[in-house]
């Protein structure tokens, strides 16, 4: 791993939870698609294989055996074992984890966020789909099987990042067959706490000289777009190589789900996280938050490789 | 998970946090006798999980046996926001000096729990944030070392409040944020937390939360307080569409497949991706179509007549043939559109095809998809 | 219940292998396999639930299982 990039073509990681039923084909998925698996964890099934990949009963049986470090992880044990897996990445020194896993207790993903903080590793997850690069790799479900991926995703300038996996793969898609491509799309997850935030994610968008403007998927609950908007007042431009020719601040359009539950307060649909718990967090208030940081909302999510291109292009002319 | 105020003081006892001197009942005899064991002024509290008691009449104030008897009878039988009562909470009414408030909640910004505590309680946390927001402490604190009661302490501290009070405050605190770790609360408040005449503190009201993912081990908690795994206790009354849902969820945690809300509509959705089902919900409403129920996976076929899905699709679209072809359905009556527009969409397409269904991959946007469902009903 | 969507088809020649029926049942991350007295067990109420891995037409000596998808009549095999 290297720079702002979370990925790229020297990446390694492990699956843990190999042997499942999820993780088979994930697993299958990324080394078609190129990426670097170099091992997996299936507790007791150490010595088996899937689809070449060597099967070990712990993280560090597989560091110790392997000869190294993987870079990453990808989690995919069910809920009530997650927590005991990913303390044993983040021990084993593993900096970047991705969290597939959903319904795992909020207690547990806070427990694993303060952990990697303490440790200086990233979660992204919990309940996500995980990182593409199109073109350079993988590292999760996202996108599917390596055919399917290479059409929904093809190499470009737009950064996506999304609550939802499967909306990170339509809005991918939609950009790609409107010739707008995709830089680096991110499933952050769908659960009430997140290992990575929108906010804590755009400095790398910002840094990457590939990357010209940002898609996020979004729904009700939480506060994660206001955290956005105010990161977006606070805080200046990523700063540019001299002599870059684009604005510092990159265009924002937003797609938010949801919006007929601002009628059913206290209802939780879709995602954990969608739970409304106060005025701040329903679709409409949201809405008025990102559109007054100088993000556009879309309605649908055809219209959003159009109002991408009208932001490229004032931001070309200005 | 929300609790009644009743089972909500059962978990601050447990957690050695005083309260008042209480009895929960179920038939107003019962509030007599509690009332009378309490022998004083009380407050006949309706045991509802929904806010605005006070307003609704669901809270009144007896001086003796027979008054607090005559009131829960009327509390009983008292609707409140579309809830029927559990019960009754037949509570002690102490002259109480001053009124605090004590909650902690998660801080999805910092990704930890965190303290919240006012001098102004018995009014909500959030007008008091509105209209004095340096009547309120927080703080956060560690989910993986132990409880440092220091922590708590500052909070409590930093309202100015000193002496004695500080001393019986920062117990309780603690004991709160203790019970919320361990409990999976995402939701633990005490208000008003009552000073009494005498200085010394009690619980006089509270509200709990148990996070829905947290509940699977906290069975000997549940199963004290006698809640059932068929309570959903969601914000409305499950309707028996849900609590099926419930329950063929329960049955395999491998994956989500349930979560079924219903509504009053004709047009059944099954979706693959939780995501992809808010777009579709807003969708099918935009174009003039009735929503009859919210889905993720499976539920109940009868209703099945689009399918949007993004996950695992073949799987899903077995899963939903099945179900049509079980129930004595011809899917492609059933099903009026399924759109796959991404991963594993070939081996999705060859099903559908074999059943007559008609199909969109990704070139069909959602909305259009949606569009045409809408048409087609 | 046989499968609607799947079926598999083992060759009488690995049915009563014991190491094969262990490797099965070690490999298919649904439980498709279950290794019984006999040999290789098919569990019916599982077909359906195969997710197209392959994993056990791998564990199987090559040409002696194959996964077949009823739904357009084609076959997965080694």
């Amino acid at each position: 791993m290297s720079g702002h990039h979370l990925i790229d073509e020297d990446t390694t990681f492990i699956v843990q939870g190999i042997t499942g039923r999820e993780a088979v084909n994930l697993t299958r998925e990324n080394l078609d698609y190129g990426s670097n698996i170099i091992g997996g964890v299936t507790p007791g099934r150490r010595g088996r294989d899937v689809h070449g990949v060597p099967v070990f009963d712990s993280v560090a049986q597989l560091v110790d055996e392997v000869g190294q470090v993987p870079d990453g992880s990808v989690v995919t044990v069910p809920p009530t074992f997650t927590r005991d897996a990913v303390f044993e990445a983040i021990e084993a020194g593993v900096k970047l984890i991705v969290i597939v896993t959903e319904r795992i207790p909020r207690q547990d993903v806070a427990q694993m966020v303060e952990l990697a903080t303490l440790r200086g590793a990233r979660i992204i997850g919990p309940n996500c789909l995980g990182i593409i690069r199109p073109g350079v790799a993988k590292m999760g479900g996202i996108g599917g099987p390596a055919a399917d991926t290479r059409k929904a995703y093809e190499p470009g300038s737009i950064g996506v990042m999304s609550r939802s996996g499967g909306m990170t793969t339509e809005i991918s898609s939609t950009l790609s067959a409107a010739g707008l491509g995709v830089s680096t799309a991110i499933s952050i997850g769908g659960d009430a706490i997140i290992g990575s935030t929108y906010a804590e994610l755009m400095p790398l968008f910002e840094a990457d000289e590939q990357t010209e403007g940002i898609v996020i998927y979004t729904e009700p609950g939480g506060r994660m777009e206001a955290q956005l908007a105010t990161w977006l007042s606070e805080n200046e431009g990523a700063k540019r190589p001299v002599g870059a020719e684009r604005a510092d601040r990159l265009p924002i359009v937003a797609f938010m789900a949801g919006r007929f539950m601002d009628e059913m307060p206290g209802m939780s649909f879709g995602h954990a996280g969608t739970i409304v718990e106060g005025k701040a967090d329903t679709a409409a208030e949201k809405i008025k938050r990102l559109e007054s940081a100088g993000i556009m909302v879309a309605e649908e999510i055809s219209e959003i490789p159009d109002l991408m291109r009208e932001k490229l292009g004032s931001v070309a002319t200005a | 998970m929300r609790f009644y105020e009743y089972e909500s003081r059962r978990i601050l006892a447990r957690e050695g946090i005083p309260l008042s001197k209480h009895g929960f009942a179920q038939s107003a005899e019962q509030a007599k006798q509690i009332a009378a064991d309490i022998g004083g002024p009380v407050v006949i509290k309706s045991q509802v999980l929904t806010g605005g008691r006070m307003k609704a009449g669901g809270v009144k104030f007896a001086d003796t046996p027979e008054e607090a008897e005559a009131h829960a009878r009327d509390i009983l039988q008292l609707e409140i926001g579309g809830h029927m009562p559990r019960g009754v909470l037949v509570d002690a009414r102490a002259a109480i000096k001053q009124e605090y408030y004590a909650g902690v909640i998660y801080d999805g910004f910092r990704k930890l729990p965190t303290y919240v505590f006012s001098d102004m309680g018995g009014i909500d946390i959030e007008e008091v944030a509105e209209t004095h927001p340096d009547r309120i402490g927080r703080g956060h604190f560690s989910t993986i070392l132990p409880h440092m009661d220091f922590r708590a302490k500052d909070v409590i501290a930093s309202l100015g409040i000193t002496g004695s009070e500080l001393g019986r405050l920062t117990p309780i605190l603690s004991n709160l944020a203790r019970l919320f770790l361990k409990y999976d609360m995402t939701l633990a408040e005490i208000n008003p937390l009552a000073q009494l005449e005498d200085g010394t503190f009690v619980a006089v009201d509270a509200h709990m939360d148990m996070e829905n993912e947290g509940r699977p081990r906290q069975r000997e908690l549940l199963e004290e307080l006698g809640v059932g795994d068929e309570e959903t206790r969601a914000a409305r009354e499950p309707t028996e569409f849900e609590i099926k849902g419930e329950q063929i969820d329960s049955v395999d945690h491998r994956g989500v497949a349930g979560n079924v809300t219903e509504f009053d509509g004709n047009l059944g959705l099954v979706i693959g991706a939780g995501g992809g089902s808010l777009t579709l919900f807003d969708a099918v409403r935009r174009h003039g179509g009735k929503p009859a129920n919210y889905c993720e996976i499976g539920g109940n076929p009868s209703v099945s007549k689009a399918a949007n899905l993004t996950k695992l699709v073949h799987i899903v679209a077995r899963g939903v043939i099945k179900a049509c072809l079980e129930l004595g359905y011809d899917p492609a009556e059933k099903i009026a559109v399924f759109r796959i527009p991404g991963a594993w969409e070939e081996e999705g397409f060859k099903i559908l095809e074999k059943y007559g269904v008609e199909y969109y991959d990704r070139s069909v946007s959602m909305h259009e998809a949606a569009r045409r469902a809408v048409e087609k009903v | 219940m046989p499968g609607i969507f799947i079926d598999v088809d083992i060759d009488e020649s690995i049915r009563s292998d014991a190491e094969v029926a262990k490797r099965l049942e070690e490999s298919c991350p649904v439980d498709i396999f279950a290794a019984g007295e006999a040999g290789v067990e098919v569990v019916e109420e599982n077909l359906d639930e195969c997710v197209l891995c392959e994993l056990c037409i791998k564990a199987a000596p090559p040409g002696k299982l194959r996964v077949l998808k009823l739904y357009d009549g084609s076959a997965l095999e080694a």
